[in-house]
């Protein structure tokens, strides 16, 4: 809001504002597409520095490695977006694995449905505690992280028990590939899509910003406040189980050890993406692009032969922190004019 | 007349048990379990067994402490298992130079990373889960690189005494543990930074009007809360006698929250309660422990450890509506 009061002359003011506008315009593009733009950069100088970066089977390589992250960001973008936070995805994401691996001995549509069902439980679940009791989302997601990875270890035999993916389909959706790019990668990008129109173009989109702009002002206006927030928690549940059933048909198994972290690669990305952690403002493009970023660096470390891969972990931190101070320092830049 | 309605209430009125609850509760619940266990848990009152538990518990205290004065400030330290893989990484690369430059080295691993997570959210006013989430990633990889990815053991007599020696009785690892609950609740009760390490929780704009130096006391805050994580880290490699750097004070974040949370010390800032936050600690081992001796899987142990996370937050929340 533009205070316009005080001894100025109004053509004076209405300079004055147009040019803050003029530089909010552009603080506010640098701070959507930063992402981008790094992303733009680094891909264009491993182009031009790495012959292996430069096939077509890398690229797949990268998407296909990227597609459970994404989809685990995507639903993370929308909670953060809320002003909440979602821990739990990391455990959802293995337990929806062996879910579905387990699952698959029934046909590809329980492999699907099971993960899908018991996540997105717990993702209900941790919507109410939120919406209902008010109590803050980090630690009920934290108390669902414990939860979830108690009932994977419990379906596993304390994760001894690893189950092979026993449907022949299922499997193949996770290996296939249209027009060389991997399904995954296809239903996906299918899901982004959807979720960029949900949250740009309906009302339940603009619900979630309202909410995470100010709760008070949202429930004012008559946003669904409470609703809206279990139905965000629900989505990222629902994401981080598919996720990990999708990852389960690619390696023909649903693995008990991985996912450690995984939620915080995720909000790594939605934040280098440009999502503010305060709620309110984020899309979905950026949260591609930092998705793609991370796992552009991953590659790009595999590529070098001697480079120890913990550095990617380094170099991903490194790189977080970097964005993140710049963006603070984007959006203070915007409040000050 | 005030003091007829008084004497009229029945004892336990609903009321007084709300605001009862989260002060005491986790303290009931210990003897509660310490009273089932000694009943119906061979071995349990033993005198080994009651070591054994202690020197488990004693990192998580010391790392928990750290998480109570950054959580009173309204924060939040998700670096402090990367710091204790970091400290762990330096022991054996230094300990050629003698146990108190290793130990030195350590702690100054700690000191950098404070520094570092304190600068970036007193100066550059990130938020603290943001701040210390770089580190959290990018920490224990650094780690990692440092130690080469190898997992060295540890022969020095002098330092493994830190983590398996006894002096009076009583293993080494615990005497630090109390000692440093006994510094940091010297340092919340009786002096000047825990006063405004509070008032910086409780309302920071407030506090910046009173002319406190609130960024100095937000850096101290996540220094100390470094140093003390980087502690738990050598003395943990001086338990196991072997430093990994991939494994060490893994997910101990959550660990060090949990005792936190259910200590009662509120996650929107203001408050410490270090005695709570110990026994936020011993309550979560105890029932670990518990469920072990009684057979139970780890799994059963970790879906019972949400559950408490969750009334410990909702018994807490009562008190703060009110």
């Amino acid at each position: 809001m533009t205070n316009v009061s005080g001894p100025e002359t109004p053509a004076i003011v209405a300079e004055d504002v147009r040019k803050a506008e003029r530089t909010d315009r552009v603080v506010g593009t640098i701070q959507r597409q930063g992402a981008l733009a790094v992303l733009v950069v680094v891909v264009l100088i491993a182009l031009a520095t790495f012959p292996n970066f430069r096939s077509f089977d890398n690229a797949a390589t990268i998407l296909v490695a990227a597609a459970p992250p994404m989809l685990i960001a995507l639903g993370m973008t929308f909670v953060i977006i809320t002003g909440g936070i979602d821990l739990s995805v990391g455990s959802l994401y293995v337990l929806g694995g062996v879910l579905a691996a387990w699952a698959s001995q029934y046909g590809i549509l329980a492999a699907f449905l099971l993960p899908l069902a018991v996540c997105g439980a717990i993702g209900l679940v941790n919507g109410l505690l939120i919406a209902y009791t008010r109590m803050a989302p980090f630690i009920v997601t934290l108390a669902a992280l414990l939860g979830a990875r108690g009932l994977m270890r419990a379906i596993s035999a304390e994760g001894s028990n690893t189950y092979l993916v026993q449907d022949d389909t299922f499997r193949k959706l996770g290996n296939g590939s249209f027009l060389n790019i991997g399904y995954q990668v296809w239903l996906v990008a299918g899901l982004v899509v959807i979720g960029m129109v949900v949250l740009a173009r309906t009302r339940f989109g603009a619900s979630v910003y309202s909410v995470g702009g100010s709760e008070d002002a949202a429930s004012l206006m008559g946003v669904p406040v409470r609703r809206t927030k279990v139905w965000v928690y629900v989505l990222s549940g629902l994401l981080a189980g598919l996720a990990g059933a999708i990852n389960a048909a690619k390696l023909g198994s649903g693995v008990t050890v991985l996912g450690t972290g995984m939620e915080l690669d995720a909000i790594a990305a939605v934040v280098i993406g440009g999502t503010l952690l305060t709620g309110g403002a984020g899309t979905i493009a950026g949260t591609i692009a930092g998705v793609l970023l991370l796992g552009v660096i991953q590659n790009l470390i595999n590529q070098v032969g001697n480079l120890n891969s913990n550095w990617q972990q380094v170099i991903s931190g490194a790189f977080l922190a970097l964005v993140v101070v710049a963006q603070t320092y984007l959006v203070r830049l915007r409040r000050v004019t | 007349m005030s003091t007829e309605t008084v004497a009229a209430r029945p004892v336990v009125d609903a009321a007084r048990l709300k605001a009862w609850l989260p002060k005491y509760g986790v303290y009931a619940a210990i003897v509660l379990l310490v009273v089932y266990n000694i009943f119906f848990t061979p071995y349990f009152a033993t005198w080994s067994n009651l070591r054994i538990q202690l020197i488990q518990v004693a990192p998580i205290v010391i790392v928990a402490l750290g998480m109570a004065l950054v959580i009173g400030t309204e924060g939040i330290d998700l670096s402090v298992g990367s710091v204790m893989a970091l400290a762990a990484a330096f022991i054996p690369l230094y300990l050629g130079y003698g146990v108190v430059a290793a130990i030195l080295v350590a702690l100054l691993a700690g000191v950098a990373v404070g520094l570092i997570n304190g600068v970036l959210v007193a100066k550059v006013g990130l938020q603290p889960i943001v701040a210390t989430l770089a580190l959290f990633v990018g920490g224990r990889g650094l780690a990692v690189v440092i130690s080469e990815g190898k997992l060295v053991d540890i022969r020095n007599p002098d330092f493994l005494y830190l983590g398996s020696g006894d002096l009076l009785g009583i293993p080494v690892l615990v005497w630090i543990a109390a000692l440093m609950v006994l510094i940091v609740g010297f340092v919340m009760r009786r002096t000047v930074f825990g006063r405004r390490l509070l008032a910086v929780g409780g309302n920071r704009p407030a506090a910046e009007l009173a002319g406190l130096p609130v960024k100095r006391v937000l850096i101290t805050v996540y220094v100390v809360c470094a140093v003390l994580a980087s502690i738990a880290g050598l003395l943990s490699v001086a338990r196991i006698q072997s430093s990994d750097a991939s494994s060490v004070g893994l997910l101990i974040e959550l660990s060090a929250i949990t005792a936190v949370v259910v200590g009662g010390t509120p996650l929107t800032g203001g408050k410490v309660r270090v005695l709570g936050t110990v026994a936020g600690a011993l309550l979560m081992q105890l029932v670990i422990a518990t469920m072990i001796k009684h057979n139970l899987q780890p799994s059963t142990t970790e879906m019972v450890q949400a559950v408490i996370i969750l009334i410990a937050v909702y018994v807490a929340r009562e008190r703060k509506t009110r």
